[in-house]
């Protein structure tokens, strides 16, 4: 028989292995080698769980085997296939089978105690795996169904299966819904209490199934309600939020198991994914419960009244001519036409010409956490190029041209001036640019409901239309000019 | 056997890797907070510990019984996560760190 304690000990490096993987990840030149130290500490502990399991004797080698079998080869299969452009659903997803599973391990352990009778009599054991598998079961499912509700978000929308096909072979397609009255949050506080309620419920009668499947489908409604109302362009919170989730989730399920490293790997990522959390809030200047609570922008969308007359691609490259340095702004414009190819091939024309080429990006430009910073390096764009917020608004006074693909909010004046919705938010100074450039479908508002002003200066020009199709009407413009 | 001395004990274990998780990454440059979420992700899959554990079952009369069933599950959704979170936060970091290498000279 083998000391257990040699179990605890391949956890602990396991462990070890994971603080330094996640702490690798912060930086830019250490970040691959993280990833990889992940990779094995997650390799490890498999390893360690399977030979204690041979130890102490298998009884059955069928779920186990096939479980990993199908799980590897169907996280291969997505992870191989996944465009750059779709990575924040796929994130999200992913994210939403770790919240998942945590919930479907606490509800599994909780069934298999009560089909051997093994519950605890009243006392601290029955109180703190109770606790736990409550926890750990409200979170993990509120992250499954929430995650799932931001990739749907994410995506924008969905087909309906089994509709008719229309001439270009699609079948129709529904937006999908943000919606969110006033009167929700006391819904969702009343489900959150309803939930905690029921922990105690099954406390006091752990045999009563009723409540452990209310828990579960109250917790799945959590999920659901905390996101719908949370529109497009405040992802980036709740995306890094739903991580957060998981990793408590896991870390929950730890006390369940009475296992070290789930409590230690997954307090960590709790930790990771909140910081992330409160980066986001204060790059858009707004508080994580106004952004979980209280709806934003929709409302009262204003009518443009005021016109501007849209320039062509030829004039652009005309002004393009000749300058010494040129700023591209991305927005979440440039990932839904996904035109970071065309851009790339924009940058190595004026490149060609002299011209110094630098990225603005903006903290929250996209729909998760570095979004056009993963869509710029998919499309070559070499890493020192993309500067930071702060960074290059010391730089814009001193440019020619600021070009601004599909952006709205992140570049809105009005902000500075500290009032309305955006007010205060932090922003990419493009208006003290000699020219801006704005690559842009109309003049309506961003997703802050809030006008532009700056679209209507005399040194801004702009460009209507879809952002691939304009940057590469430039392109050739520039390369007949 | 779960006892009062082994529950605080994971209990402090619980909120010093909280602390320690808010230290190890105060600065995160932008362009790694996609990696850092998904590669973070990943390691929550760690939950696949618990799930191997659960799906040890006996099919003895055909059927390992529910809570096997739900053990199942969790088992493939955490591999899912684990396999396809730890490879797409190395693909994303090859491209950002690939281009640098080349772009940087």
């Amino acid at each position: 028989m083998v000391d257990p304690v040699i179990w605890d000990i391949g956890y602990l490096v396991s462990a070890a292995m994971f603080i330094l993987g996640i702490k690798r990840l912060s930086s830019p030149r250490t970040a691959p080698q993280g990833n990889r130290l992940g990779a094995y500490g997650m390799l490890l502990a498999v390893l360690v769980t399977l030979v204690k399991m041979y130890t102490e004797g298998i009884i059955g080698y069928e779920l186990i085997i096939s479980g990993l079998a199908i799980g590897t080869l169907i996280g291969y299969v997505m992870a191989t296939r996944v465009e750059m452009t779709e990575m924040p659903e796929l994130v999200a997803l992913f994210n939403g089978f770790g919240g998942g599973a945590s919930a479907l391990v606490g509800l599994s352990e909780v069934l298999k105690r009560l089909q051997n009778s093994n519950v605890p009599d009243p006392g601290v054991e029955l109180y703190a795996t109770w606790v736990a598998i409550g926890l750990s079961g409200i979170i993990g499912w509120a992250t499954l169904t929430g995650s799932l509700m931001a990739m749907g978000k994410l995506r924008g929308g969905f087909y309906i299966p089994f509709t008719k096909k229309d001439d270009r072979g699609r079948r129709k397609w529904v937006n999908f819904p943000t919606w969110g009255p006033p009167w929700m949050n006391f819904v969702k506080g009343a489900v959150l209490l309803a939930c905690i309620s029921l922990i105690g419920l099954t406390v006091q009668n752990p045999h009563n199934y009723d409540y452990i499947y209310s828990l579960v489908i109250l917790s799945c409604i959590l999920g659901v309600l905390f996101v719908i109302p949370i529109g497009g362009a405040d992802m980036p919170v709740v995306v890094s939020l739903l991580n957060s989730m998981s990793g408590i989730a896991a870390a929950f399920t730890g006390f369940v198991i009475g296992n070290n490293v789930l409590i230690i790997a997954g307090s960590m990522v709790g930790a990771a994914g909140l910081i992330l959390t409160f980066i986001m809030c204060k790059a858009m200047n707004r508080t994580l419960m106004a952004v979980l609570f209280m709806s934003f922008g929709g409302g009262g969308r204003e009518s443009v009244t005021r016109t501007k007359i849209g320039s062509d691609p030829v004039e652009i490259a005309m002004v393009c001519d000749g300058i010494t340095k040129c700023v591209i702004v991305p927005g979440y414009g440039m990932a839904v036409s996904q035109a970071q190819h065309a851009v790339k091939e924009f940058a190595d024309l004026m490149e060609a010409q002299g011209v110094e080429i630098s990225y603005g990006i903006h903290p929250v430009a996209g729909r998760m956490p570095g979004h056009m910073n993963v869509l710029l390096a998919e499309a070559s764009v070499p890493y020192e190029q993309l500067i930071e917020m702060d960074d290059i608004n010391s730089e814009l006074p001193e440019t020619d041209v600021a070009l601004v693909i599909g952006a709205n909010d992140t570049i809105n004046p009005v902000a500075r001036s500290g009032e309305g919705p955006l007010g205060g938010m932090p922003i990419i100074d493009v208006d003290k640019a000699r020219v801006v450039v704005i690559i842009k479908r109309s003049l309506s508002v961003g997703y802050a409901g809030v006008d532009n002003d700056l679209f209507f200066e005399d040194k801004t020009m702009m460009l209507f239309g879809d952002g691939k199709k304009m940057m590469n009407e430039l392109n050739s413009a520039i390369k007949e000019f | 056997m779960l006892t009062l001395a082994t529950l605080v004990a994971s209990i402090t274990v619980f909120v010093l890797a909280i602390f320690l998780g808010f230290e190890l990454i105060s600065k995160v440059p932008p362009t790694l907070h996609t990696p850092l979420m998904s590669g973070a992700n990943a390691i929550s899959g760690i939950t696949i510990v618990g799930a191997l554990i659960l799906s040890n079952a006996q099919f003895n009369s055909g059927d390992p019984g529910t809570a096997s069933w739900l053990a199942f599950i969790a088992l493939i959704m955490a591999t899912i996560n684990v396999v396809g979170g730890f490879m797409v936060t190395n693909k994303m970091l090859e491209m950002i760190a690939g281009k640098k290498r080349r772009g940087g000279n």
